[in-house]
């Protein structure tokens, strides 16, 4: 009996993290629908569901397998150039925007799951700091590599030069794609709002779902202990990869939807250096490490914040950075855990319950 | 032909012999008891037994089939499963999830229809929390079945760790220190227990153990290690009655 109440409250928990995002999503329609949102608020709309990807899809990775990566960037910026690239070549050949779009973001998804095996093979065999820092290395590698590719397409297909845009020796009618650090230019503006949020939902059904299934289990529990782990059968390194290659994937949707949002497409250390992987993991720490709600709501809440703080003009990241450490005090202190436990959505259903078995 | 048949294993760490040619053989159903001072290399032979440290050399064989040198998971799978001296329980997952954790290789369904909730899933999650639950009464920790394992009394947490062996479905289970850090009180139920699993779970069962009280109180055989090296063998209350063993517990 009391074991299926608890299932209950488990489900209960994931599914007020579904109707919290889509009460946002309602909300923001609506506003948008009467006007009432400022055209530069309507703008960070679809930067607010990039983040809050990146920080669900990194939070796999720090709080499920319990791993620090610091490159996580890397792989939005493979899905971003990868999915960029798909809709540049085939913009002719497909002319339903949604479907193409569909289809960058698969490309971008299984482009950044690539990368991420390919790096998972020596990056999950360390631990703790070494973990941390390779993954760095291998976001700055990436990021660098995107700013020497050039790639092109005419009749005889595609041409690629790491050197410069005419080694791609283009027949006369060709274009070229990637154009080296000038990067990809006038990608199809495909990402909205909705398609944003139906992504943060998907992500949220793979994450949650994955954490309250077998492998879930078994990832969480090499992240406790991983030589129990060992003792009962559990393969260590299949269940790490499988998380390390789902939270690639998963940034690489982040990186499709960021390149489809914006005209002009560079690798640059703003968008997909370290900056930006640590900029996430503030997002995944302050949510609270392997609390996916929090992310979400850490991860909005910080990319609105910089515009909200814009009329302290030079003093807005001196701004930012107090309320960040205002948010974290707030967070952890006892006083405002007692009246989160107290008022807790949670247990005013449970009160209820209580009230109508009675 | 005995279930584990262990001939002359040897590990050195550097210069010093841990364990030096120990051998011995389990009929199935035994409850077998390995003892010995401090230092004695106990812990050793269970790191040997389940891969954690390969053999020098020396053979061991369970249910006739050579598990020298394997994998911890790949023995695991032959069936040997253990728990550890310094508990090692899932700490952040649920009393049911650690247990189900140990089910991991006993009931399967692909991680898409774990994700995609296929009916699969649900099929085999309910047989698994049923399986789970059924693993938990007979340790009576059902009624904690939702609390975090790092939440557990000590000696619960010990019995978790017992359940969660047993959910791999082992043939041969080996306890490190069970007792440790128990009451007299807990000692006791923690004999019954044991006790109990060997029969209904048709379990053998082999463990090291510094409580002499449990160890005359259960054991049918035992081994007796000082410095690396076997120093008895053979039936408790004879081993027990051993000078040398006495000897090496007491001093001269």
């Amino acid at each position: 009996m009391k074991k299926t109440s608890k299932a209950k409250n488990l489900l209960k928990g994931d599914f007020l993290t579904y109707l919290l995002v889509i009460v946002v999503y309602a909300v923001f329609q609506f506003m948008i629908a009467n006007g009432s949102l400022g055209s530069l608020y309507e703008g960070l709309l679809v930067p607010v569901c990039i983040y809050v990807i990146m920080a669900l899809a990194l939070n796999l990775v720090v709080g499920i397998v319990g791993e620090l990566s610091l490159g996580h960037a890397g792989f939005m910026c493979v899905g971003a150039f990868s999915g960029a690239i798909f809709s540049k070549i085939t913009a002719d050949m497909i002319t339903t925007d949604l479907l193409r779009f569909v289809l960058a973001i698969l490309v971008g998804a299984v482009t950044a799951a690539v990368f991420g095996f390919l790096i998972g093979i020596p990056v999950l065999r360390l631990n703790g700091d070494y973990l941390a820092i390779v993954t760095l290395a291998f976001g700055e590698i990436i990021k660098n590599v995107m700013n020497v590719i050039y790639l092109g397409v005419d009749e005889k297909g595609l041409h690629f030069s790491m050197k410069d845009e005419l080694a791609l020796n283009l027949a006369e009618g060709g274009k070229t794609i990637v154009k080296g650090p000038q990067g990809i230019i006038g990608t199809p503006h495909n990402s909205t709002f909705t398609i944003g949020v139906v992504l943060i939902l998907i992500t949220l059904v793979i994450v949650l779902n994955l954490i309250h299934s077998r492998s879930g289990r078994a990832i969480m529990a090499i992240r406790d202990n991983r030589i129990a782990a060992e003792s009962i059968g559990i393969n260590i390194t299949k269940y790490k990869m499988m998380a390390f290659v789902i939270s690639a994937a998963l940034a690489g949707v982040a990186g499709v939807l960021y390149s489809h949002n914006i005209s002009s497409l560079q690798a640059q250390p703003q968008n997909f250096g370290y900056n930006m992987s640590i900029m996430i993991l503030v997002y995944v720490v302050l949510g609270g490490i392997g609390n996916m709600r929090g992310s979400i709501i850490a991860a909005a809440i910080l990319t609105v914040l910089p515009e909200m703080l814009r009329e302290f003009q030079d003093y807005r990241m001196l701004m930012y950075a107090i309320v960040l450490i205002l948010m974290m005090l707030f967070n952890w202190a006892p006083a405002c855990r007692r009246f989160r436990e107290r008022y807790s959505l949670k247990r005013i259903f449970a009160k209820k319950n209580t009230k109508e078995a009675q | 032909m005995a279930l584990l048949e262990v001939k002359n294993i040897t590990i050195s760490f550097g210069g010093l012999k841990a364990v030096n040619s120990f051998s011995v053989s389990i009929e199935k159903g035994q409850l077998y008891g390995l003892i010995g001072p401090n230092g004695a290399g106990k812990t050793t032979v269970f790191n040997l037994l389940t891969g954690v440290y390969k053999p020098d050399s020396g053979a061991v064989e369970l249910d006739g089939q050579n598990i020298t040198g394997k994998s911890t998971i790949e023995i695991n799978h032959a069936g040997i499963a253990r728990t550890f001296q310094n508990i090692r329980l899932f700490k952040e997952l649920s009393v049911l999830d650690n247990v189900k954790v140990g089910l991991h290789n006993e009931y399967k369904y692909s991680t898409l229809s774990g994700i995609l909730r296929l009916p699969s899933y649900w099929k085999t999650e309910k047989q698994m929390n049923e399986r789970a639950m059924e693993l938990l009464k007979v340790f009576d920790l059902d009624g904690e079945a939702s609390t975090l394992a790092a939440n557990l009394p000590y000696g619960k947490q010990r019995k978790l760790e017992i359940a969660r062996a047993l959910a791999t479905d082992p043939k041969l289970l080996l306890l490190d220190e069970p007792a440790a850090g128990m009451n007299p009180n807990e000692t006791a139920e923690l004999m019954e227990t044991i006790r109990f699993v060997r029969d209904n779970f048709d379990m053998t069962i082999l463990l090291i153990e510094h409580d002499m009280k449990l160890v005359s109180g259960i054991c049918e055989k035992l081994t007796v290690l000082n410095f690396g090296a076997t120093l008895a063998c053979g039936e408790t209350a004879q081993v027990l009655n051993d000078p040398e063993v006495i000897k090496a517990y007491l001093g001269e």
